[in-house]
């Protein structure tokens, strides 16, 4: 199976480490991953901005990347829902790219999607001594329906210890550009995840998006609290 | 001519202002998270027990979408219908010709008072004002909005107008501005619905108008049905002898039995009871029982102008049932005054730019953060997020012509983002542009202060910046590494 890894920007230039776990994960496993050098963003920032023209672009490049793999894995939610949800609707002027996108959808996977209903695996022989919370995020619960494929996998997850999160499918209130245009709801939901996340008394929060985990972290940090935020995929590769 | 809406449907400030403002009230704030709370939890119980729940909402959304589709012949028909059940039907293009017409038929009666039954519509036009410029008083009977009235103050919420008040706020508007009301009262809630009964009671005995909604209108039959929990509305709709009905076009259902739909639908979405109190139906005049004179005031006021968006039209199936508000985290923290619009929440972010135009409320759809949980529960599965995605699109089209900051700034990402030499570039830029904060800042790889327009963003968190090595930079790193032990120690590279 020809798979490639979209790592996506936020990744590559923020949190290089998940997609380094997510390499080792599939190498462990035996698979041959490749990474696309050509891969840049999905174009989610600007659709859900309202700039359906400057996406436009970056939706072609993407497409193009990708084109030809077996299977097009990430590790986070938001992006895998961008081309699942928004893609189709955003292409459907442009009947030839509308059916190269009809022909990617089915083949990508957020991370988790991958692990369990492709390669059907759960057990990755990880190792995580720590207490840890698993905060669910929008996309991927609701755009996604992942479910508990996360869990699952963190279930098998040798010595971690796994405390529910109260409201954990509440928002955390980072929505992409919301986070800047709406700064003090934006701040407000924030406030009530990072007192949910202390309550209980976990040693690292984990999601399966970056993007939220920076709000989160960042909002943590500023508390100087102590909860670490790490994406589930290094968890996992642990 | 304007297509678009009037009326209380956009307020003063954008919402991210107005948001300001409500964040600040930490008592609004607790009023509004236990209220959407309690009424979240009770929807979720009583949705739960009902086994065929998904299809009855597929149910409500394929009637309303066939409405949608068919709504001049619907309109027509429940005109035809009503007219012949002895009603009058009038049109109103807009707030201001629903709320003349309004206006000319309570003074034609001679009476200078109305009793009315809770009804957005009617919030929607601002009809007490006009009543009031005109010289007609105009009596709220439902309690909450009631409350509302006697404070001078605007609803919050779709289907608890008062929302934002808790017991001991609503004694205090009772003491102060309540006629009849005791200095002694309490904030029992049987002490306060008293209270409110008997002030209420004398204005229903004496009233001669009564002012409705509807929240649906049989096209088939030409009947209006009104759904309430209190029996103030069975009140209006049974002693005075002139009954006129503010209905919006889009409450037509094509016929009775799709009543058996929504009127289970709703009760569990909106109050999150199996059946609500009391629902009253009407259709025209019966001789010698309820009012003698029904008159009927379909109103538009932005309504076509939906009808006409392919993807925003869906907005017009709401029964507003208000179920998206008590689930959204925005509408919890914010409240429905930020809105602006009598629609407030997910679903007035949706409805309100599109009856008023979206460049009159284009902050409206940035008014979340696209978690999607308005679309969970929405009972005719209206797809919100969506829709909010799509006005965003519209907003921004709207000014493809003025060249912001922010417009300039995308362009950029678009030009960066779509070309992998541009990305590498720009990545590359981004680190050299903040290594000296990085160095600066030793071996910690958050900032807590970062200058307009990030400053947004290090408001309420910390940021984090580049990595010293990028993914790809790594890969490129190990790939070529690996190469080269395979080269160099072929048996080796192999088995490693």
């Amino acid at each position: 199976m020809k798979t490639a890894l979209f790592v996506t920007c936020v990744n590559d230039m923020v949190f290089p480490r998940t997609g380094i776990a997510v390499v080792n994960i599939l190498e462990r496993l035996g698979h041959q991953v490749e990474v696309p050098r050509q891969q840049t963003c999905c174009g989610q920032m600007h659709a859900n901005t309202g700039y359906r023209d400057e996406a436009m672009p970056v939706i072609r490049h993407f497409v193009r990347t990708f084109q030809g793999y077996d299977a097009v894995v990430a590790p986070s939610g938001s992006c895998v829902a961008m081309v699942r949800t928004l893609y189709p609707r955003l292409v459907d002027s442009d009947p030839q790219l509308a059916a190269a996108v009809a022909e990617l959808l089915p083949r990508t996977y957020e991370l988790s999607e991958f692990l369990i209903d492709v390669l059907g695996v759960t057990d990755l022989g990880a190792s995580f001594p720590h207490r840890v919370t698993y905060h669910p995020t929008c996309h991927g619960m609701r755009a996604l329906r992942l479910g508990d494929r996360p869990l699952e996998l963190l279930s098998h997850v040798r010595g971690l210890e796994l405390v529910p999160l109260k409201g954990a499918e509440e928002c955390c209130g980072f929505g992409g550009t919301f986070s800047v245009k709406n700064p003090a709801v934006s701040g407000a939901m924030l406030h009530d995840k990072c007192a949910a996340i202390l309550d209980t008394g976990a040693d690292y929060v984990l999601a399966a998006d970056n993007s939220c985990l920076t709000h989160i972290g960042g909002g943590l940090r500023r508390r100087r609290a102590a909860p670490r935020t790490v994406h589930y995929a290094e968890v996992l590769a642990s | 001519m304007n297509a678009y809406g009037t009326g209380h449907l956009y307020g003063p400030a954008r919402f991210e202002k107005a948001a300001r403002v409500e964040l600040a009230k930490p008592q609004l704030r607790e009023n509004l998270r236990h209220a959407t709370h309690t009424i979240r939890d009770r929807r979720e119980e009583v949705v739960d027990e009902v086994p065929d729940w998904e299809q009855l909402r597929e149910s409500g959304q394929a009637i309303k979408a066939r409405v949608a589709r068919q709504l001049p012949e619907l309109l027509e028909r429940f005109e035809a219908a009503a007219v012949e059940a002895g009603a009058t039907v009038h049109w109103a293009r807009d707030a201001d010709e629903a709320c003349r017409i309004v206006t000319g038929l309570v003074k034609d009666t001679g009476a200078s008072e109305a009793v009315k039954i809770k009804s957005m519509t009617t919030q929607e036009i601002n009809l007490n004002e006009a009543l009031e410029s005109a010289g007609i008083d105009a009596y709220e009977t439902d309690l909450a909005e009631l409350i509302v009235q006697l404070a001078e103050d605007k609803p919050s919420h779709i289907l608890v107008p008062a929302i934002h008040y808790n017991r001991e706020e609503i004694r205090d508007i009772f003491r102060q501005r309540m006629p009849g009301a005791a200095d002694t009262l309490s904030d029992a809630p049987e002490e306060l619905a008293e209270a409110a009964r008997t002030h209420l009671r004398r204005r229903f005995l004496s009233a001669r108008v009564a002012i409705s909604g509807a929240n649906f209108a049989v096209a088939d039959t030409g009947t209006l049905v009104v759904v309430e929990s209190e029996g103030n509305g069975r009140m209006c709709l049974t002693l005075p002898e002139t009954l006129i009905s503010v209905v919006g076009i889009d409450k037509l259902v094509p016929s009775f039995a799709d009543l058996e739909v929504f009127l289970q639908l709703l009760p569990r979405s909106s109050t999150g009871e199996r059946m609500n109190p009391y629902t009253s139906m009407w259709t025209g005049v019966t001789p010698g029982d309820g009012p003698q004179r029904t008159h009927i005031v379909l109103l538009d006021n932005g309504r076509s102008a939906t009808l006409s968006d392919p993807v925003g039209r869906q907005a017009l199936s709401c029964i507003r049932c208000s179920a998206c508000l008590n689930v959204c985290p925005v509408y919890e923290r914010a409240g429905g005054h930020a809105y602006g619009s009598v629609y407030p929440g997910p679903i007035g972010a949706i409805i309100s730019p599109q009856l008023t135009g979206v460049g009159e409320n284009a902050s409206l759809p940035y008014a979340s953060t696209l978690c999607g949980a308005c679309n969970d529960v929405c009972p005719v599965k209206i797809d919100i997020a969506d829709v909010l995605v799509h006005l965003r699109g519209r907003a921004v089209d709207a000014k493809r012509d003025t060249l912001s900051a922010e417009r300039i700034a995308m362009r950029l990402l678009s030009w960066i983002m779509s070309d992998p030499r541009r990305y590498g570039r720009a990545l590359r830029a981004a680190r050299r542009g903040t290594a000296p904060l990085a160095a600066l800042l030793g071996g910690r790889r958050t900032v807590r202060h970062l200058p307009w327009p990030l400053s947004a963003w290090t408001s309420s968190r910390d940021a984090p910046l580049p990595a010293a090595e990028s993914f790809q930079e790594w890969w490129q790193r190990t790939r070529a590494e690996r190469e080269q032990a395979q080269r160099g120690n072929p048996s080796k590279g192999e088995t490693s």
